[in-house]
């Protein structure tokens, strides 16, 4: 008997198969990237640690309070929010010295390999329970874009770059030294009572 | 001797379709590759367009080592039962701050003990939310020693 040939399988509709696979995970996918905010939170303190609290003057301290109808109290003084940053740069810097804002004190940093005056700002934010989460984030947006934008600055000082991304890790480091992101918040408190 | 060539049809000739199932399968193997299911219903009201708006924001990476934490109202189906007060959703179900601990101790289960340092907890919260949730909600992160947080946010134009 003669061997039967196997007809071949026609090749042409494989594009339509894969189209209609293609047009699924088309369909289904989801290329969201998750963004946002990155912060550290303290450790929650030991029970003999908790006696013996730092001292930090009081012109070391950059205070903003929100308020639960969403207010900004900056160092006893209404402000919004688009002012933030820029109050919140020169207090970091104090590049005038003055007596009002944080002091500053010789550090070694050994990628420079020179000392240079590291001003000594904490910042301090202190929100209500019945703060928005909405005004909450603009503000710890504005903190950390001031501290961004010194610390472009300082690349530019320091090392001729144009923002602090380009700079290599250990220059990276050098300027942390100098300009360290130092927000500190609170226990929050409730008065609004919302 | 010269020979006379027939009049040559005109117009381009027809394009070979024989490569398209390739390169459709290349775009099918870029799509299966970069697709990201999304694992949990959320049964909470926190769509990208509820999150805030910020400028300082960093790409979350690795996102096997991110948990998630949503807080918001709950969807339309389930205010019946759960009220329309924000409520935290771990995993697939809503849950209470005190569930955040145990939540956190599970995932860190899941892990390999050398990636747990680099654990972020990543919290998804309705911008019109009160902070007196997140407050409680970081105070338990503390507890449990998940400090690395991220607040999710939008990039602002």
């Amino acid at each position: 008997m003669p061997r039967r040939e196997t007809p071949e399988i026609n090749g042409g509709s494989m594009a339509d198969i894969a189209f209609l696979l293609l047009i699924f995970f088309l369909v289904t996918t989801t290329m969201d990237v998750d963004t946002g905010i990155l912060r550290q939170l303290p450790p929650i303190p030991d029970v003999q640690q908790e006696k013996t609290d730092i001292d930090i003057k009081e012109r070391n301290i950059f205070v903003v309070l929100i308020n639960a109808q969403d207010k900004l109290l900056v160092e006893n003084r209404f402000m919004k929010v688009e002012d933030l940053r820029e109050a919140t740069k020169e207090f970091i810097r104090n590049e005038l010295n003055k007596e009002t804002l944080p002091e500053k004190e010789p550090k070694f940093i050994e990628e420079l390999n020179k000392e240079i005056m590291v001003p000594k700002g904490v910042i301090s934010l202190q929100n209500d329970r019945g703060t928005s989460y909405g005004i909450y984030i603009e503000v710890q947006n504005e903190l950390v874009a001031a501290y961004n934008e010194i610390r472009n600055e300082a690349a530019f000082e320091y090392f001729g770059k144009r923002s602090f991304e380009d700079l290599t890790e250990n220059q990276q480091e050098a300027i942390k030294k100098i300009y360290p992101q130092r927000i500190s918040e609170a226990e929050p408190k409730n008065i609004g009572d919302r | 001797m010269a020979k006379f060539n027939r009049a040559k049809k005109k117009g381009a000739p027809g394009i070979s379709t024989a490569s398209l199932p390739d390169i459709v399968f290349m775009l099918l193997f870029f799509f299966m590759i970069s697709t990201v299911m999304r694992e949990v219903e959320l049964k909470v009201q926190v769509s990208a367009g509820d999150l805030p708006k910020a400028t300082e924001i960093k790409k979350l990476e690795k996102k096997s080592l991110v948990s998630y934490i949503y807080v918001g109202k709950p969807r339309r189906q389930y205010q019946s039962l759960y009220g329309t007060e924000p409520r935290i959703q771990l995993n697939a179900s809503f849950a209470t701050v005190t569930d955040i601990r145990d939540y956190i101790i599970s995932e860190r289960e899941q892990r390999d003990e050398a990636e747990i340092p680099f654990m972020t907890t990543s919290l998804k919260v309705h911008q019109e939310t009160r902070m007196g949730i997140v407050t409680d909600i970081k105070q338990e992160l503390r507890k449990a020693s998940a400090l690395k947080i991220n607040y999710s946010a939008r990039k602002m134009d």
